[in-house]
């Protein structure tokens, strides 16, 4: 069995949730949702195992909309299997019953029978009809409006990567983010989603189902996260040539931690505190970056094209949620990034080694 | 009259002068070469398709591979399904929609000739047409073949989002081999409701036959909506229109309605022959009749009726609405219901039977176990909260390729060992074919069944390369040896199809012992097809009134030089395969239309109309050949004329 290589920094389950959290239902604490498909698969695994070899995961729900999903997945999956197998044992009693062997007399001519005609029609109706209550059921109860008190974020996918941007004071302002998409756990979180370019699908699996980034169109997921954590992410609608490199993060926060990181969103870039820094900030907001990116606090960073740099050196990953955020894959990103992911709108700039050391300063320095 | 069995003697192809040569081929108008070229055509294409699917399994074999560009794969998957579908799996259906229709009602060709030869042409050319692509850089330019994937979501469709020709390809191309299969299938249904021999009512038709009928009245209309959308996708990219440009007030959500309108009927166009044949190879070797005929014919029709509302069961994920996605959700569920009658009659077809297990009859029962598994995980797909999960992710990949692999290619292998003999005269080799079936059957297994666990696990779909960490990597590296597997197989049945057509056992006119006309005149048929317009008077021509039934079948084990046993029913006056049968149509009086060269002129007409086209997009000097789709359009208004006043004799 792999370990999860450790991308991330302290793992945020290994704290203790708030009190008044409702946490992961005692049915999934349990594994009882993965358990079909686990009992299927091996024997004995638990759903943290699981989750660790498979990161991404639709057996690992954290959000109630996750738990619906799931619980509909396994009533589907028993009936399922439970008829192929029916289907599979008649055909084997039937290919060994039914052989031809020589001397044996002409098959009796049958041309069909009303009574068994009926009895497969009426009983696979049946079946359905009891996968469709639960199923109905289900689509109205996730599509309903966002209560009051949800955490609205604004998502707009573009090629190739996520915008996040989160109402705050009453509607009068709106912090930026990019790849990072942090939530509070036990609030409902209501995302608006729309396309900036081509068409997206924004896919959290442990969060819940996908829903598509379309133009001119406004969607919404409703989900409640239940258990802090880090989970990914990943677009699910063909948009270009990197559409396999457009990832990202949804951290859950306990409802402390969350307003502790939307405070600091909405903060403005930290200056820098040492030369190298304060270089490295000269080559970023007066060069070419200036002309795609914004960086809050900085007036000459005014371009829209690309992601709101602001804060970008707390962000555990970078690019779309590809490589982790360190000095080395930045670097690398800086030197030429169409090569870590083809067709990139950002062009290799061309950057002199030098130059591209201090910007990684500074870059790391916006925590 | 003649009711003894009598042993056919050995002869080769029957002695009737068939012209032969290239023009022969070219400027025919007989549905069986017609149905041959098909065949041939589109089975080469399947193996492009196939390589197209292995270069895609050999780069998803291992994490962060770059065996080829993020560009390269995107033009190949979405190459790989436009391929398979339209240049594949249709027409090889087509190849034998035109060889056996008119043998199984008892006609001596289509209701139009020069049609159905004009159809193949234009599949021909734009099957290459829609190639073209990827031999640019033979030009000196880069591969520009189609590659936003199959079903070519608006806006990256649009010539903002891909300013290279890809897309103009796929406008084109799709244009041109649309305009093919529309042609074909009106038609087959007027050959059907017109030309069935006397007493064939249409519930005395071969079940294979209603489903041609079924399948191609579902053709003529989801290619009409299908035409609309990639014309306004065409105006869109080449004459400033803007359907499907948000910019402008375009809507993305149109393109997928109006796609999904054409695409889920497709779906059923390409399964319900494949139903038609297996229900016609399962009761010849299990001795029995199909189980609950009517029922059969009924269900089918219902499957085409049904096909046309449930396609937004695709659009689960782009948010319509909880009215909609119920409405989606239960249309799909209540199509499962005809479905899985058919699979209950297979099953009841092959109860108390005797049955044989040659390489056609393993391949039908193996379609019912695959499809099935394939009508499960659609069942799950529709259950609209839970594809929210499923959707866009490799269990969908896993999902088609059980219906389309296991379905219709399965189906169509078995269509190819059933009824080989009577076009070609020569058995396929049963040991190869036994070696294809096993190699295919594990070899789809270990491809697509991990294929649910991938998409459930978290593995989306179109995607280029996958990183090291998400558990992918043991599942991905099974699909790829499976898919070896396959080509292994595919390549045994390519040796066993071109080899046995001279070195094949010879086959009388009904090696299977089977039960329907075509089964009545000898294999390969003479031009005419029968002698005499047969009278019927029973579903089972070839079956009804005689106790016996026996037919030895040749087996590569324990039977050499087994000659073939015919029979002629007591309730069908036809003659028997004698020396009359082998003289020319001339000899006998018959006529039969005359070749003709129009038809691939024709083409090559529209071709051109529509082809070029691809020239307007570029800049310079090239732009300007564009001017050639003038000529094309000459080109086809003169074929036009001179086929409608080209004699008939």
């Amino acid at each position: 069995m792999k370990s999860r290589v450790n991308l991330f920094g302290p793992r945020w389950s290994a704290l203790p949730p708030e009190p008044d959290v409702p946490g992961r239902s005692l049915a999934s604490r349990l594994g009882l949702r993965s358990a079909p498909l686990l009992a299927a698969v091996l024997a004995g695994c638990s759903e943290e195992k699981h989750l660790q070899t498979y990161p991404q995961t639709i057996y690992a729900p954290r959000s109630e909309f996750a738990d619906k999903l799931l619980d509909l997945q396994n009533l589907i999956t028993y009936l399922g299997v439970a008829v192929g197998l029916l289907v599979f044992a008649i055909m084997a009693y039937i290919m060994v019953k039914f052989r031809y062997r020589p001397g044996m007399p002409e098959p009796e001519q049958i041309h069909g029978n009303t009574k068994l005609e009926l009895a497969w029609t009426l009983i696979p109706a049946l079946i359905l009809a009891v996968i469709a209550v639960p199923t109905v059921r289900t689509i109205f109860e996730t599509q309903q409006k966002a209560p009051d008190n949800a955490v609205v974020v604004d998502v707009i996918g573009w090629q190739w990567w996520w915008e996040f941007k989160y109402p705050v004071d009453g509607g009068r302002d709106t912090v930026i983010t990019a790849n990072e998409i942090h939530v509070p756990v036990g609030t409902p979180v209501h995302l608006r989603l729309t396309a900036g370019d081509v068409l997206h699908s924004f896919w959290v699996p442990q969060m819940g189902g996908k829903r598509d980034l379309i133009n001119g169109k406004t969607n919404h997921i409703v989900f409640t996260p239940n258990e802090p954590g880090i989970y990914l992410g990943q677009c699910a609608e063909y948009c270009g040539d990197s559409h396999a490199l457009m990832k990202m993060r949804l951290i859950a926060h306990d409802s402390a931690g969350y307003r502790e990181w939307l405070r600091n969103e909405a903060s403005p870039a930290p200056e820098p505190t040492d030369s190298s820094i304060a270089l490295g900030k000269k080559l970023v907001t007066q060069g070419a970056c200036a002309g795609c990116h914004i960086i809050q606090g900085v007036p000459t960073m005014v371009g829209r094209t690309g992601p709101n740099l602001t804060h970008f050196g707390r962000r555990r990953t970078l690019a779309a949620g590809i490589v982790e955020n360190n000095a080395e894959n930045l670097a690398a990103w800086l030197r030429n990034p169409p090569a870590m992911k083809p067709g990139a709108k950002m062009p290799n700039l061309n950057l002199k080694d030098e130059e591209i050391r201090y910007m990684v300063a500074y870059l790391q320095s916006l925590q | 009259m003649a009711s003894t069995a009598t042993v056919a003697t050995p002869h080769h192809v029957a002695a009737h002068k068939a012209p032969t040569g290239i023009w022969s081929w070219i400027t025919t108008v007989d549905h069986k070469r017609i149905g041959i070229l098909y065949g041939v055509t589109s089975f080469l294409f399947f193996l492009v398709g196939g390589l197209e699917a292995i270069l895609v399994r050999i780069q998803l074999a291992v994490p962060n591979n770059d065996f080829i560009s993020a560009e390269l794969y995107n033009q190949l998957f979405t190459m790989h399904a436009l391929t398979m579908i339209f240049l594949a799996l249709m027409p090889l259906t087509a190849a034998f929609f035109n060889y056996l229709v008119p043998l199984q009602i008892g006609a001596r060709d289509v209701a139009f000739p020069r049609l159905n030869a004009l159809s193949y042409w234009i599949f021909l050319f734009g099957g290459i047409f829609f190639n073209i692509g990827f031999l640019l850089p033979l030009f000196g330019g880069e591969s520009q073949a189609p590659n936003a994937g199959w079903f070519a979501y608006a806006p990256i469709t649009t010539r903002t989002y891909t300013p290279g020709l890809n897309m103009d390809f796929y406008v084109l191309g799709l244009q041109i081999v649309g305009l093919s299969s529309i042609i074909a299938s009106l038609n087959f249904i007027i050959t059907i409701i017109n030309l069935r021999a006397p007493g064939m009512r249409l519930m005395r038709m071969p079940i294979f036959t209603w489903m041609v009928l079924v399948t191609n009245v579902l053709i003529v209309t989801a290619m009409a909506v299908f035409t609309i959308a990639v014309t306004e996708l065409m105006f869109d990219r080449m004459f400033g229109t803007n359907f499907f440009n948000p910019a402008k007030g375009g809507d993305p959500m149109m393109w997928q309605h109006l796609f999904w309108i054409f695409g889920h009927p497709e779906v059923y166009i390409l399964i319900l022959p494949i139903m038609g044949m297996v229900s016609e190879v399962l009761p010849t070797f299990s001795r029995k009749p199909l189980f609950g005929y009517n029922v059969m014919v009924f269900s089918g029709i219902l499957i085409g009726w049904l096909g046309w509302g449930v396609w937004s069961h695709h659009m689960f994920a782009t948010g319509m609405g909880p009215i909609a996605d119920t409405f989606f959700a239960l249309s799909t569920m209540l199509i499962a219901i005809p479905t899985g009658i058919k699979i209950f009659n297979w099953l009841g077809t092959m109860w108390g039977g005797a049955i044989r297990f040659t390489t056609a009859m393993n391949f039908s029962i193996a379609f019912i176990a695959m499809f099935t598994l394939g009508g499960i995980s659609g069942v799950m797909h529709s259950v609209a909260p839970a594809d929210l999960q499923q959707t866009d992710t490799y269990f969908v990949v896993a999902h088609l390729h059980y219906v389309f692999f296991g379905g219709t290619v399965l189906g169509l292998w078995s269509g190819m060992y059933y009824w080989y003999p009577k076009v070609f005269g020569r058995m396929l080799d049963e040991r190869l074919g036994h070696v294809h079936f096993w190699l295919t059957l594990i070899g789809m297994n270990v491809t697509f069944f991990p294929m649910h666990f991938l998409g459930l696990f978290g593995m989306p779909r179109r995607i280029f390369t996958y990183a090291d960490n998400l558990g992918f990597n043991e599942m991905n590296m099974l699909a790829t040896v499976g898919s070896l597997m396959i080509s292994l197989g595919t390549l045994v049945f390519a040796f066993n199809l071109f080899t046995a057509w001279k070195r094949g056992r010879v086959a009388g006119p009904n090696p299977w012992g089977a039960s329907t006309l075509e089964w009545s005149i000898p294999s390969p048929p003479p031009e005419y097809n029968f002698r005499e317009l047969p009278v019927v008077r029973s579903r089972m021509p070839l079956w009804e009134g005689d106790p016996t039934k026996e037919a030895a079948i040749p087996h590569g084990r324990h039977e050499e030089d087994t000659q073939t046993v015919s029979f002629a029913g007591k309730t069908a006056e036809m003659p028997f395969p004698d020396d009359e049968s082998k003289m020319s149509a001339h000899d006998l009086g018959i006529h039969l239309p005359p070749p003709s060269y129009w038809p691939v002129v024709l083409a090559a007409g529209i071709t051109l109309t529509f082809g070029g086209l691809i020239f307007r997009p570029l800049d310079g000097a090239l732009h300007n050949l564009w001017y050639v789709s003038i000529l094309g359009v000459v080109l086809t208004a003169v074929s036009i004329y001179s086929w409608a006043f080209e004699p008939g004799h």
